[in-house]
């Protein structure tokens, strides 16, 4: 068996064990490679950054556990530069996990905004079920979707909602979303039926499909990309934070995929396996 | 009545929901609101039939002694222990039925419930999710092949992408100057995300879009009945 | 005391880490007890949020603190109770009525929204005049932009064989849509390390402490 024909049948464990060491060195040794920002990041920087003093922002935390690692920076990255802007932040999830992703996105930032106070500068009002439907709820009634926030306190109790009716009410809306319910159906009722301004975070995995929101009409101001746009946004607002750290990681396995990519293309011509199908 | 009816149901109700949408003052807009907060409830109560049909099926399988049944028991119990602490003493927000737990939340430091979804299962749920990163890298190796005009244009676009959106493609091409800046790799993952793969995703969200559109109508029109299930 | 039970969490959550893991060397009995108690958990979280959050605040407290001005939510309610008699063979019949609302709901609004925002902006999107840009790069996207989109619409018309002009514009679509399946791949690739970069920043940082997390 000749060189390549013995790479080709290689035990994929020894695969796995390249993918996971290639991907630990660069977590503990730091390359510190540049990180460029692109444009649809910047919008949502934008979009924060330039909004009316004291605007309220809802913030739907569509995610859980499975996909924190990318969504849960992007999430405190915009929570700091929301409290840095001294907004009114509304809490709201369309996954059951959603609500603890907010109370730890939320405890995290404490430590750098002590003086912030629930239900005057913040509010979680919970997970609600049912998508589009929901959404749509919300867009004509939010009492009437949430009566109660997550702790069970009635929201007429609640001064941050002394000024919010429905969606209309809020400057605009970040959905952070790692699948369905998540920000196409913020796209497809707050702004494309209420015409409230919507922003987002995704996994990495979902961004190709909600490109196409990103047009003139701005169905999507801005959006962030997985752990890169997670990274490009801490060092908009200089803060890094475990996205900007992953990233040389992230360098080194797309490196590494890349090479093995390539071994594989080399080995598959020339042991000849490209003949073999043809015949 | 069992087969009928339901399609009435849905008929109507569909078409409440459209005509709300192009009419919604009285009485198709507060039609729609009550409509769709009744909504709200019965998609909890879906949700509540999607977890007991789980234990539903567990315990058979367990009844059954079916391949495997041994591990279906310490399903069924996760799921017992889960529900059974989160009513007695509840979740971190709200008290259960003995109350906040008190003594327990200075003995785990937080709720039991939240204890366990802190350290258990979010650590699973991450954790398997991340094998997939060695799956697809192992596929990579494998699989992936150019083997054809079509299957080359892919390869080609992804290690664009995968090189251009992250800091080692900005490393690699660093140096070309200002007006080469079209090389740039940031440069080209950017053209084709903002362009190429665009026109690809564009086109396949208006066909989706229009098979939806499609399927709804049907659906509202009782042409397609297979969510009835059953005879 | 909080804090051993916090730092035994760290163990638990590291020894389930490796439970998973041990998959990649063998499936094997630790590996599949490990997805059980995975499964377990997330169904019981599942249910109690779900009452917490939906049922408690929407249904319970307004049924319960004032029927007289809830007295309609008895019928979602019965409709709920419906749903679940899905369990019992022999009544399972009557969730059809419960189902038929969420169904019928769910198609009537998916249809205008997905009409509206992935169809006729999608459309009006592409229409653009590509004979004006600031510059060459944004004139011939715009021109990509609609000779793909079109060609790519054209490629999913499967009433008409693929043959002649039509089958030669086809295969252009074809083309733009490789190009975005391998865009996908690049992103899914992003996706998944991510996840593994998570994972290893947990085990190094909050477990070993190698690094700061």
């Amino acid at each position: 068996m000749s060189f390549f024909e013995k790479l080709m049948k290689i035990d994929r464990r020894i695969i796995f064990l390249l993918i996971f060491v290639g991907v630990a060195i660069p977590l503990i040794v730091a390359l510190n490679f540049e990180l460029e920002i692109t444009q649809p990041v910047r919008k949502v920087h934008g979009l924060v950054e330039d909004a009316d003093d004291g605007a309220y922002i809802l913030l739907s935390f569509d995610y859980g556990p499975s996909t924190k690692p990318e969504i849960q920076p992007m999430a405190i990255a915009i929570l700091k530069h929301a409290f840095e802007r001294d907004y009114k932040v509304v809490c709201s999830a369309l996954w059951p996990m959603g609500v603890l992703m907010c109370s730890e996105a939320i405890e995290s930032v404490k430590e750098e905004y002590p003086n912030i106070e629930y239900g005057v500068d913040y509010v979680n009002l919970g997970y609600k079920a049912g998508g589009l439907v929901t959404i749509n709820h919300m867009g004509k009634n939010m009492r009437e979707t949430f009566p109660t926030d997550a702790a069970n306190n009635p929201i007429s109790e609640i001064s941050i909602m002394d000024n919010i009716k429905n969606l209309t009410n809020f400057d605009f809306i970040v959905g952070f979303s790692s699948g369905s319910p998540g920000l196409k159906e913020w796209v497809q009722v707050a702004h494309d039926a209420y015409g409230v301004p919507v922003a987002g975070g995704s996994t990495a995995v979902q961004v190709p499909s909600l490109s196409p929101y990103l047009n003139r009409e701005n169905q999507l101001v801005g959006l962030l990309g997985g752990l890169k746009g997670a990274a490009e946004y801490e060092k908009l607002i200089a803060s890094p934070g475990t996205a900007v750290k992953g990233m040389d990681a992230q360098s080194i396995a797309h490196l590494l995929i890349i090479i093995f990519i390539t071994i594989g293309n080399i080995g598959y011509f020339v042991t000849g396996k490209y003949k073999q199908k043809r015949l | 009545m069992k087969r009928q009816f339901p399609l009435v149901i849905t008929f109507f109700v569909g078409m409440l929901v459209i005509v709300s949408q192009f009419i919604p003052h009285q009485p198709f807009g507060h039609l729609s609101d009550t409509l769709e907060s009744w909504f709200l409830i019965i998609s909890g109560f879906a949700i509540l039939l999607g977890q007991l049909n789980l234990l539903k099926v567990n315990i058979i399988k367990i009844h059954r002694k079916s391949r495997n049944w041994q591990y279906y028991i310490v399903c069924v119990v996760s799921f017992v222990v889960m529900i059974t602490i989160g009513i007695l003493w509840g979740t971190q927000d709200q008290p259960g039925l003995l109350g906040q737990g008190s003594a327990l939340v200075s003995f785990f430091g937080r709720k039991p419930f939240d204890y366990i979804f802190k350290y258990f299962f979010e650590n699973l749920s991450a954790t398997m999710f991340s094998l997939l990163a060695f799956f697809m890298a192992s596929a990579s190796y494998r699989a992936f092949r150019a083997r054809n005009l079509e299957s080359s244009l892919l390869l080609i676009s992804a290690v664009l992408v995968m090189l251009g959106r992250t800091t080692i493609g900005t490393w690699l091409t660093g140096w070309i100057p200002e007006n080469l800046t079209y090389l740039h790799l940031p440069q080209i993952a950017d053209f084709i995300m903002k362009y190429l793969q665009k026109t690809g995703q564009r086109a396949i969200m208006i066909c989706a879009g229009l098979g939806i559109v499609g399927s709804s109508l049907r659906i509202i029109l009782g042409i397609e009945r297979s969510y009835l299930g059953g005879k | 005391m909080a804090l051993t039970m916090e730092r035994l969490g760290v163990w638990i959550g590291v020894a389930l880490t490796f439970a998973i893991y041990s998959f990649l060397y063998k499936d094997n009995p630790v590996y599949k007890i490990a997805e059980q108690i995975f499964v377990g958990i997330s169904a019981g979280y599942w249910f109690i949020y779900t009452i917490f959050n939906i049922l408690k605040p929407n249904l319970y407290t307004p049924l319960t603190s004032d029927f007289g001005n809830n007295t309609l939510l008895v019928l979602p309610a019965i409709l709920g109770i419906f749903m679940l008699c899905r369990l019992v063979p022999k009544i399972n019949w009557v969730s059809r009525y419960a189902i038929s609302v969420v169904v019928g709901t769910t198609a009537g609004l998916a249809l205008i929204r997905t009409l509206q925002s992935d169809v006729i902006t999608q459309m009006s999107e592409t229409i653009m005049n590509p004979f004006s840009g600031p510059n060459t790069a944004v004139i011939l996207g715009k021109w990509i932009l609609i000779i793909g989109t079109t060609t790519g619409i054209i490629y999913f018309f499967f009433s008409k064989k693929h043959t002649g002009a039509f089958g030669a514009t086809a295969k252009v679509g074809v083309v733009f849509l490789m190009i975005s399946f391998g865009a996908a791949f690049g992103y899914t690739v992003m996706a998944r390390i991510s996840l593994l970069i998570g994972r290893l920043q947990y085990l190094l940082g909050e477990w070993l402490g190698i690094i700061q997390p």
